[in-house]
């Protein structure tokens, strides 16, 4: 039997097969690092008077604290700032290189490793922080850790673990106009909830992903963790060569063709079996809106607030109710109908160029509603710089929108960019938990292009509401 | 790690699915760098509620958390154990777990036990008719003991293993550093570096 291209990934790195119930024994090639989930790491490194085993292998961005106005100041929050310092110090001590706030390479980790070339199809890629499934866009295994796991990488450049199982979704059809990767993978959670994927590394397949550019099967695999999966994987294709080609950490030469030969190899194989698979016809797919608490309570945006007496499982029932308790919504009530305050285009899942396009796209020639606050944070400082080189910042500020630096900023209210409580937010981020964009507030999450509609609207709506 | 072979405790019935990590600790919590003091922030919007389950008296001594399935769902912040820990849980009984929630808690020592979903109603009536309820976790013999209850949970093997020995994680693969050193010489060189 053939085999699949996690499988593959996973055969390519093993040091050491476990035997009986002892797991094995993986190579890592890229270890990113961030402030929130390395100070402990580090600090179990100096205990155990331990080195960072591949500086080399190892790169860290400052992103989920940062603040993204006056970032020449030194950081307002004195424990934020606390933080920063301490990964500063520690990649100091251990020889790790960094990109601090102010480098023009700073930004949220997964934008900033795909943009160097850094992510490259084949390549095993941890992190902490449970969106790194953003980088098996390229066709590499790469998943989120734990602290503890970060100081074993740390340490060790391994990790030991049980092989993950593998679910195939295939989406097959063409997407309709106004349908983004988005709307694919948020259509995918509500399908197998937050906890279908389990255990799994999904391989996403079929035409319309295959038809999707490098950013929209990123922000496919970025969300991989919602639906409960490990990992995120699409198989490595032209798309993705011509992606990394040139890039500053990308193979040259006689080195790049050996490395496109080996990529080819790497796709899952004709009679390769999953342990699960499901199908989504693309071509049948709507703009999706959140309506509730967990990433998984999902509907298309002509539909209306669930009512929880309908659910027929006990524990959706009651999460239902919780759901709409906190989101203030009534049972029945269209989603287009919706008022809402704050509009946040940015994260890890949607704040590279591409989405950015799409957004001023939509706000050129129009103006944000009145009394709503749309927040526009690059991924990256580069993708900040290539916004402003074509054009787009001038259309966001024109529109009313505000324009802000590079970070995670408001996807989880580290930083100082919270909503207040009760405020409500259309979202392009990942996450729509209780108090997840700041204490009390909001969140429904939503596609570049229904932010942008939302935001120009004041309720939420997709861009062929617009007049 | 510190062994840990059988542990007898009060349960606290969270009778909650999808508990994800941003409710166990928010992000506010994590600009510390420090591994203890997490507890203040557990459940902390939670918390504020009078008549939220940790609040009540008989609960307040618990070390077995007895949650819906889906728990520690989201972000992978091993924060999330730690916070647990720190209030002093030492025990998570569901159905289902996150699986980077899961490994985190295997990690740090905290026993993620998973158990058919009858089990967790059971214990959740158990505890909530009776609060000073004995609890045994038996690690050694994979078993929850309490009043007429006995039932089996399951831990990965190796998990358990580590735990019932009180083993570090990073000595065991250091152990193969001659393994490790073997195969980065055989990494093909178009594998980029960061530098």
């Amino acid at each position: 039997m053939g085999l699949t291209l996690a499988e593959k990934v996973w055969r390519d790195h093993l040091v050491s097969s476990g035997q009986n119930d002892d797991p094995d024994l993986l190579y890592i090639d890229l270890h990113l690092i961030h402030e929130v989930t390395s100070p402990q790491a580090f600090e179990g490194l100096r205990l155990a008077k331990r080195p960072v085993r591949r500086p080399d292998l190892t790169l860290a961005t400052e992103d989920h604290n940062v603040p993204t106005q006056n970032i020449e100041l030194p950081i307002a929050d004195p424990i934020s700032r606390a933080q920063v310092e301490a990964l500063r110090e520690n990649c100091a001590e251990f020889g790790v290189p960094l990109y601090s706030l102010g480098d023009e390479e700073q930004g949220i980790v997964h934008v900033v490793g795909p943009q160097l070339g850094l992510t490259q199809p084949g390549m095993t890629v941890v992190c902490g922080d449970s969106h790194t499934s953003t980088h098996g866009a390229f066709g590499a295994l790469a998943f989120g850790i734990g602290t503890s796991e970060v100081e074993h990488v740390l340490a060790t450049q391994t990790l030991s673990l049980k092989p993950f199982k593998t679910m195939a979704v295939t989406v097959d059809g063409e997407l309709p106009a106004g349908v983004t990767a988005k709307d694919v993978i948020l259509a995918v959670i509500a399908k197998i909830g937050t906890g279908g994927g389990q255990g799994h590394v999904i391989e996403y397949r079929g035409a319309a992903i295959e038809s999707l550019s490098m950013e929209g099967r990123m922000t496919i695999c970025n969300m991989s963790i919602e639906a409960g999966a490990r990992a995120g994987m699409i198989a490595p294709d032209a798309t993705t060569f011509d992606y990394i080609e040139g890039r500053p950490h990308a193979p040259a030469g006689e080195e790049w063709d050996e490395a496109v030969e080996y990529w080819r190899g790497l796709g899952t194989d004709q009679d390769a079996e999953f342990d699960t698979e499901i199908v989504l016809d693309g071509s049948a797919l709507t703009p999706y809106v959140t309506w509730g608490t967990n990433p998984g309570q999902g509907l298309p945006l002509a539909a209306s607030v669930p009512d929880p007496g309908q659910i027929v499982d006990d524990h959706e029932k009651v999460a239902a109710e919780r759901a709409l308790q906190y989101m203030d919504l009534q049972p029945g009530t269209a989603l287009r109908d919706i008022d809402v305050d704050v509009v946040f285009v940015g994260s890890c899942t949607n704040g590279r160029i591409e989405d950015l396009r799409e957004v001023a796209e939509l706000l050129r020639g129009r103006t944000v509603a009145d009394g709503l606050h749309m927040y526009v944070v690059p991924g990256s400082v580069r993708v900040g710089l290539q916004a402003e080189e074509e054009g787009l910042v001038e259309v966001f500020q024109r529109a009313g929108a505000d324009w802000r630096n590079a970070g995670c900023s408001m996807c989880l209210a580290m930083n100082p960019d919270k909503l207040r409580p009760g405020q409500r937010a259309a979202s392009t981020s990942n996450r729509n938990f209780e108090g997840r964009q700041g204490p009390g507030g909001r969140t429904h999450l939503v596609s570049p292009q229904v932010a942008a509609a939302t935001a120009v609207s004041g309720k939420l709506a997709s861009p062929a509401d617009l007049a | 790690m510190e062994k840990f072979t059988v542990h007898n405790g009060t349960g606290a019935p969270l009778r909650r699915s999808n508990v994800d990590t941003d409710q166990i600790i928010p992000a506010e919590y994590l600009k510390r760098i420090t591994r203890s003091g997490f507890g203040d922030g557990l459940f902390s919007a939670w918390r504020e509620d009078p008549e939220f389950v940790l609040n009540k008296e008989h609960h307040t001594e618990a070390s077995i958390l007895i949650a819906g399935p889906d728990f520690g769902t989201g972000s992978s912040r091993e924060h999330a154990v730690w916070a647990l820990q720190d209030y002093g849980f030492e025990v998570v009984i569901s159905s289902r777990f996150a699986d980077i929630f899961r490994g985190n808690a295997g990690k740090s020592g905290l026993l993620p036990a998973l158990v058919e979903a009858e089990v967790v109603e059971k214990l959740w009536e158990l505890v909530e008719d009776d609060p000073t309820a004995e609890i045994e976790i038996d690690l050694i013999e994979l078993k929850i003991r309490a009043g007429d209850l006995e039932a089996e949970f399951v831990v990965d093997g190796h998990v358990r293993h580590r735990m019932l020995q009180g083993l570090d994680d990073i000595g065991i693969s250091l152990g193969q550093a001659e393994e490790i050193d073997s195969f980065e010489k055989n990494r093909p060189v178009f594998k980029p570096t960061t530098v």
